[in-house]
């Protein structure tokens, strides 16, 4: 079991309010993603539920019990850091059972765990190695395997994929959400990288500056936001914002336009006239960065090849069904 | 240091200096081992004769010889264990968060910035003096009869004059590498449910492995050669109790004024350096390896 509930929870270091009132209910075995810009709090809102701050007010609940006032170690949670934090003097195997050695388990039993978890995370043939022996993606599954081995009620992810190249991070994003699947346990992970977000998440939470911004699964986010920052910051390229007469006919103060939603036509079709600044050009997709005068700039996306080039002169039709309105305080407006 | 050139350009830029080093250490060296031949008296100059080993069977087969080889290694251990071991836990007190501590850091490590001479005499006279030190104050405060130091227990006096002066030293390396000790580990250790004990010995104390190695070693070249602080205090005495191999060099040349001799204690003190250093490397140098 691990169902985590936030209840009102603050933080503040001093004067300074990191976390403004975090209401959250995440369900047992779900993958949750805390995502936001750096400086937003989600690391705050990890370490909070982990135990190593303590609140300034509100509770957090594990499985219906307030553990505000319980010391990390007893909150049965495991936490992968950001920089492994490994102990560089242990071995493999010194490293997964040391919470076990700590919890008081006899050696053999200790053992048989330890090498369960190396065997779930392909680590058995290194087991005897130090930390610093090991690839970057090998030290990461040995954090991996440190949080996985005490069974805890759920893990505590903390940018654990930042320090790894571009492609390891795809693996490892894909062994790490393979993984929750297979366990069941509980997952919360914190990242400032949205398409990890997207992909790995069964809900994802936005924070903006100590707030929640929006709650839901990837796809709800991605279709319904419910502010201009979710709109903004889930999707990339970014949405596309239109403010004055277009926005206006549609009854809103900003318009929201996706760059996969704007329909592509030559000079004189209709909707926004621009000149393309710079066209991207990967095989797969093309994005066109277009200058479209007194609407902005705005960011097209065409599935495939298309070959327009910088100067062309073109106009962009937005799909009427996927605009997003949003009134003058920046909250979607529905209906 | 990528091309000829360059290489031709460092090499000849480094010879000015290495050069220097070289004579610097080569001539006292050549000089001692020139003198520890001859039969030399700074009381009757002029007659130096050529006398093969004999200025080393002279200084080895002196009784003092082994009781300040005893003496040295004596010093040099107990100092080593007592700046460590008091050392550790004020690093640990140091490292904690409290108010005024880069004053209280300062006033640490401030014995480390007093001349020995000034720091032994300030021990001999104000706290240790059986009459008007203040240790014989607290004594007889309590009803006791205060300690003659110098006396009583000579040895011990100078230890713990030389391990005040070399606490803040140990202390100071510790603190540095504590606080480069990485903040998420322990919390990793903390979520692994280690209790501060446990931290300490499975994740603390692994970590100062390398510093306490530092320490080790180069307390250990200075402590090899204490003089001041027993030449202001004891004066090598009671007997021999407070004499060292640095101390009885220093009295075969300046108080029996026997250059021969004092220059066969010298590199015998190289020797027993070099064998310390070979042991000590064996012990605890494979910590240095990364």
């Amino acid at each position: 079991m691990g169902q985590i509930t936030l209840q009102g929870v603050q933080k503040s270091f001093g004067p300074v309010h990191i976390i403004k009132g975090a209401d959250l209910d995440i369900a047992d075995g779900s993958f949750v993603v805390f995502v936001g810009p750096s400086g937003c709090g989600k690391t705050t809102l990890l370490r909070l539920i982990a135990g190593l701050e303590d609140v300034s007010g509100g509770s957090i609940l594990i499985d219906g019990k307030n553990v505000v006032d319980t010391p990390p170690a007893k909150r049965g949670l495991s936490m992968v850091f950001q920089s492994y934090a490994l102990y560089p003097h242990m071995s493999v195997r010194g490293n997964i059972g040391f919470g076990l050695k700590m919890a008081g388990l006899p050696r053999d039993e200790i053992n048989r765990k330890v090498e369960g978890a190396a065997a779930t995370l392909n680590l058995t043939p290194y087991l005897d190695r130090k930390p610093r022996e090991l690839s970057g993606g090998q030290r990461q599954r040995v954090a991996i395997g440190r949080a996985i081995v005490r069974e805890p009620k759920a893990f505590l992810f903390d940018e654990p994929l930042s320090n790894l190249d571009a492609a390891l991070r795809v693996q490892m994003r894909i062994e790490v959400t393979r993984l929750q699947k297979q366990l069941g346990t509980t997952a919360i992970y914190v990242t400032h990288d949205q398409v990890e977000a997207m992909t790995m998440a069964d809900k994802i939470v936005v924070l903006n500056g100590g707030k929640i911004e929006q709650y839901g699964s990837p796809l709800e986010l991605y279709e319904r936001p419910a502010n201009l920052f979710v709109a903004g910051f889930i999707g990339s390229p970014k949405m596309n914002f239109v403010t004055g007469e277009p926005a206006l006919q549609k009854g809103a103060a900003t318009i929201g336009v996706r760059p996969e939603h704007l329909k592509i036509e030559r000079d004189g079709a209709g909707g926004w006239l621009g000149t393309i600044t710079v066209a991207e050009h990967l095989g797969s997709d093309t994005f066109l960065y277009v200058d479209a005068g007194p609407i902005g700039m705005l960011t097209a996306r065409y599935i495939g090849e298309l070959s327009l080039h910088a100067g062309d002169r073109v106009s962009l039709v937005p799909d009427p069904a996927r605009i997003h309105r949003f009134d003058n305080s920046g909250n979607a407006l529905r209906g | 240091m990528a091309t000829r050139q360059t290489q031709v350009l460092a090499r000849s830029l480094l010879t000015p200096a290495v050069g220097l080093l070289f004579i610097w250490m080569i001539v006292p060296l050549a000089l001692t081992i020139y003198f520890s031949t001859l039969r030399y008296s700074l009381l009757d100059p002029g007659s130096e004769v050529f006398v093969g080993l004999e200025n080393f069977r002279y200084f080895l087969t002196d009784p003092a010889f082994l009781a300040s080889l005893r003496n040295t290694l004596v010093l040099v251990g107990s100092v080593l264990a007592l700046t460590i071991l008091l050392g550790i836990p004020l690093a640990l007190l140091l490292d904690q968060p409290v108010i005024g501590r880069n004053f209280v850091r300062l006033m640490v490590i401030a014995p480390f910035f007093v001349m020995p001479t000034v720091s032994a005499l300030v021990w001999k006279n104000l706290l240790m003096h059986p009459v008007s030190g203040l240790f014989a104050w607290l004594a007889t405060l309590f009803g006791l009869t205060p300690i003659d130091w110098f006396n009583d227990v000579p040895l011990f006096a100078v230890i713990l004059i030389v391990a005040w002066q070399w606490l803040p030293f140990a202390t100071l390396i510790l603190l540095t590498a504590l606080q480069s000790l990485d903040e998420e580990q322990k919390e990793a250790a903390e979520m692994d449910g280690a209790s501060a004990v446990s931290t300490f010995i499975y994740i603390t104390l692994p970590h100062l492995a390398r510093p306490i190695t530092v320490v080790i070693l180069i307390e250990t070249i200075f402590l090899l050669t204490v003089f001041a602080e027993i030449f202001v205090t004891t004066g090598g005495g009671p007997g021999l109790q407070t004499t060292n191999i640095a101390f009885l060099i220093y009295a075969q040349a300046l108080i029996q004024f026997d250059v021969g001799s004092a220059s066969a204690g010298g590199l015998v003190a190289v020797v027993i350096a070099n064998i310390v250093a070979f042991f000590l490397v064996r012990i605890v140098g494979r910590n240095l390896e990364a």
